[in-house]
């Protein structure tokens, strides 16, 4: 199968991959997919007081498209609040990086990614305040 | 004298796409499982049968038609001679996927009054299964043999999965993506005890391994071209005599190969089948022992350089041009992605809408997860030292690149078990 440039792009020059501490009350945690279909993406933000996602960074294990899709949330989602970003859809993902029917699941698992790491992050802010309370 | 001269510019062609230097940007060929290029001695063969000595085999009235017949003749018993056989019984079709479709559903139709039942095994070429699938749907009954985590067949079930309704067995001898060697001779001899046919798919396995169709009780050979250096288009079905075996044939037609496939011979593709098939009986255990330093070089390189690196199946009753190796923690397709300078394939199914992995892989017990990680690696006659160094070199230093992308491979270092974390499916 051919690749677009735009995810061979990623799939070499990979942005932000890496992890932050998951257990820093500023980090959210998105860990979606399964091995047992060939896809599990880890995405997580480093959220500043102000609510907006200074830092992302991200791992995955997947084919190209799979590795592509993570690598360009990351980027799209930086300086982002989170309602900005919870917004993003896979269908802008597919777009940007050209990607044929059968691999739009990989966009898909991206956008569940970056809402479970935004969620993750909500649940524990909300945690803490009723620990403060 | 212009055929000769051809035949030169053939040879000097194939011989310089065939020697390419590690890296020079044309991808390394390690997928000899799939196809092979054709042996320049083969082209060499075939050549004058475009032109200057075509013919129609079949054509009684003149010298054309009586020197097509006579190459033909040549071809098919040295076809023959490779498995032991009279040349009287190679049926020449188009390659294995219909020597495999007259076999099975050939006999079955023959013998359809009196028995109902074939056993084969759900390793096999996804040929042997669907014909099986067909035979179904027309009310045949048919066994799936399961394999052992080495690949191979339990010969006990299959004893037991006999009856006296069995029409046929059909067993791969080594099969595509793991290149086990099932134990054909003996399969051969429980089928001849219970009076039951046996054909067994060997596009893998002829010219590789030593068949001999007398000592190993076999009743049919699916045999492919271009899997042995041949030209691609060409296979043949060996068919014993004695004792008969009856085929009704897939289609109707002038009633060549003994009334079971119809059409007129491909002579240069009869030849090259024949050339190709002469090479691998002279050449064979030289090729054998010379794979096997070839195989073991890249293997213990890639295990020296990588931890937690699995071999699927069995290791010794093996060809040993294949190695098919998970990568654990690594995706497939995402690792052959990595490595555009080497042609090899994958188990990993990414794909294909199901999104299910290599069902041979999972039929050896293989973990769904496992089997998205693995790559097979072909090895051939004209896979060199410096191309195995080469390619194992990059094999690592992708994998290494990947797993450090790679979420599983932090877990598995952070000591968190991939199995104790709740996946959704998807």
């Amino acid at each position: 199968m051919a690749y677009s440039e735009k995810v061979i792009d990623h799939y070499e020059n990979p942005r932000n991959v890496g992890a932050f501490d998951k257990n820093d009350a500023s980090v959210g945690t998105g860990l979606v997919g399964a091995p047992a279909c060939g896809d599990v993406m880890k995405l997580q933000i480093k959220v500043s007081p102000e609510g907006i996602i200074e830092d992302a960074k991200f791992k995955t294990f997947g084919c190209g498209s799979a590795i592509a899709s993570s690598s360009l949330v990351t980027e799209w989602v930086k300086g982002k609040s989170l309602d900005e970003a919870f917004t993003l859809k896979n269908t802008q993902v597919a777009e940007h990086l050209s990607l044929p029917p059968v691999k739009i699941h990989c966009s898909v698992l991206a956008e569940d990614a970056i809402k479970a790491a935004i969620n993750d992050y909500k649940a524990k802010r909300s945690k803490d305040r009723e620990a403060a309370e | 004298m212009r055929v000769n001269e051809a035949t030169a510019k053939v040879e000097t062609a194939v011989r310089a796409a065939l020697n390419n230097p590690p890296g020079d940007g044309t991808p390394i060929y390690l997928d000899y499982q799939a196809t092979t290029p054709t042996d320049p001695r083969v082209i060499e063969a075939m050549l004058p049968h475009f032109n200057a000595r075509f013919g129609n085999p079949h054509s009684r009235n003149h010298a054309y038609g009586w020197r097509a017949e006579d190459a033909v003749e040549a071809a098919r018993a040295q076809v023959a001679s490779l498995i032991k056989a009279n040349p009287k019984e190679i049926i020449f079709t188009s390659g294995a996927t219909e020597s495999n479709n007259l076999a099975i559903k050939g006999v079955a139709h023959f013998y359809k009054d009196k028995k109902d039942h074939i056993v084969t095994c759900v390793t096999e070429h996804k040929c042997v299964l669907d014909a099986c699938r067909h035979l179904e749907q027309e009310g045949f009954r048919v066994t799936y043999l399961p394999v052992r985590t080495d690949g191979l067949i339990d010969l006990e079930k299959l004893k037991e999965s006999i009856t006296d309704k069995t029409v046929l067995v059909s067993i791969m001898a080594v099969n595509n993506e793991i290149g086990v060697i099932q134990p054909v001779r003996e399969i051969g001899r429980i089928c001849r005890e219970r009076g039951v046919f046996f054909h067994t798919d060997c596009a893998q396995a002829f010219g590789k391994i030593p068949l001999d169709v007398e000592d190993m009780n076999i009743d049919l050979v699916s045999i492919s071209g271009h899997k042995i250096y041949g030209p691609m288009g060409i296979g043949a079905l060996y068919v014993r005599r004695r004792p008969r075996v009856r085929l009704v044939p897939l289609f109707n037609g002038g009633g060549q190969e003994r009334g079971m496939r119809s059409g007129t011979l491909p002579l240069p593709l009869c030849v090259g089948l024949g050339a190709a098939s002469a090479i691998a009986e002279k050449e064979m255990g030289a090729e054998t022992e010379r794979l096997k330093g070839l195989r073991d070089r890249l293997y213990n390189r890639l295990k020296q350089r990588l931890s937690e690196i699995y071999l699927n199946g069995d290791l010794e009753h093996r060809i040993p041009g294949n190695l098919n190796i998970s990568f654990a923690y690594v995706e497939g397709e995402g690792l052959m992605m990595g490595l555009k300078d080497l042609a090899v394939s994958s188990g990993s199914a990414c794909t294909s809408a199901s999104l299910e992995p290599s069902y041979v892989l999972r039929a050896l017990g293989v973990e769904e997860e496992l089997a998205h990680t693995s790559l097979r690696l072909g090895l051939g006659r004209f896979t060199t030292d410096a191309e195995v160094d080469y390619a194992a070199d990059r094999i690592a230093a992708e994998v290494e690149r990947l797993r450090i992308m790679s979420p599983l491979w932090e877990m598995a270092q952070e000591g968190i078990d991939i199995k104790s974390i709740k996946w959704a499916e998807h």
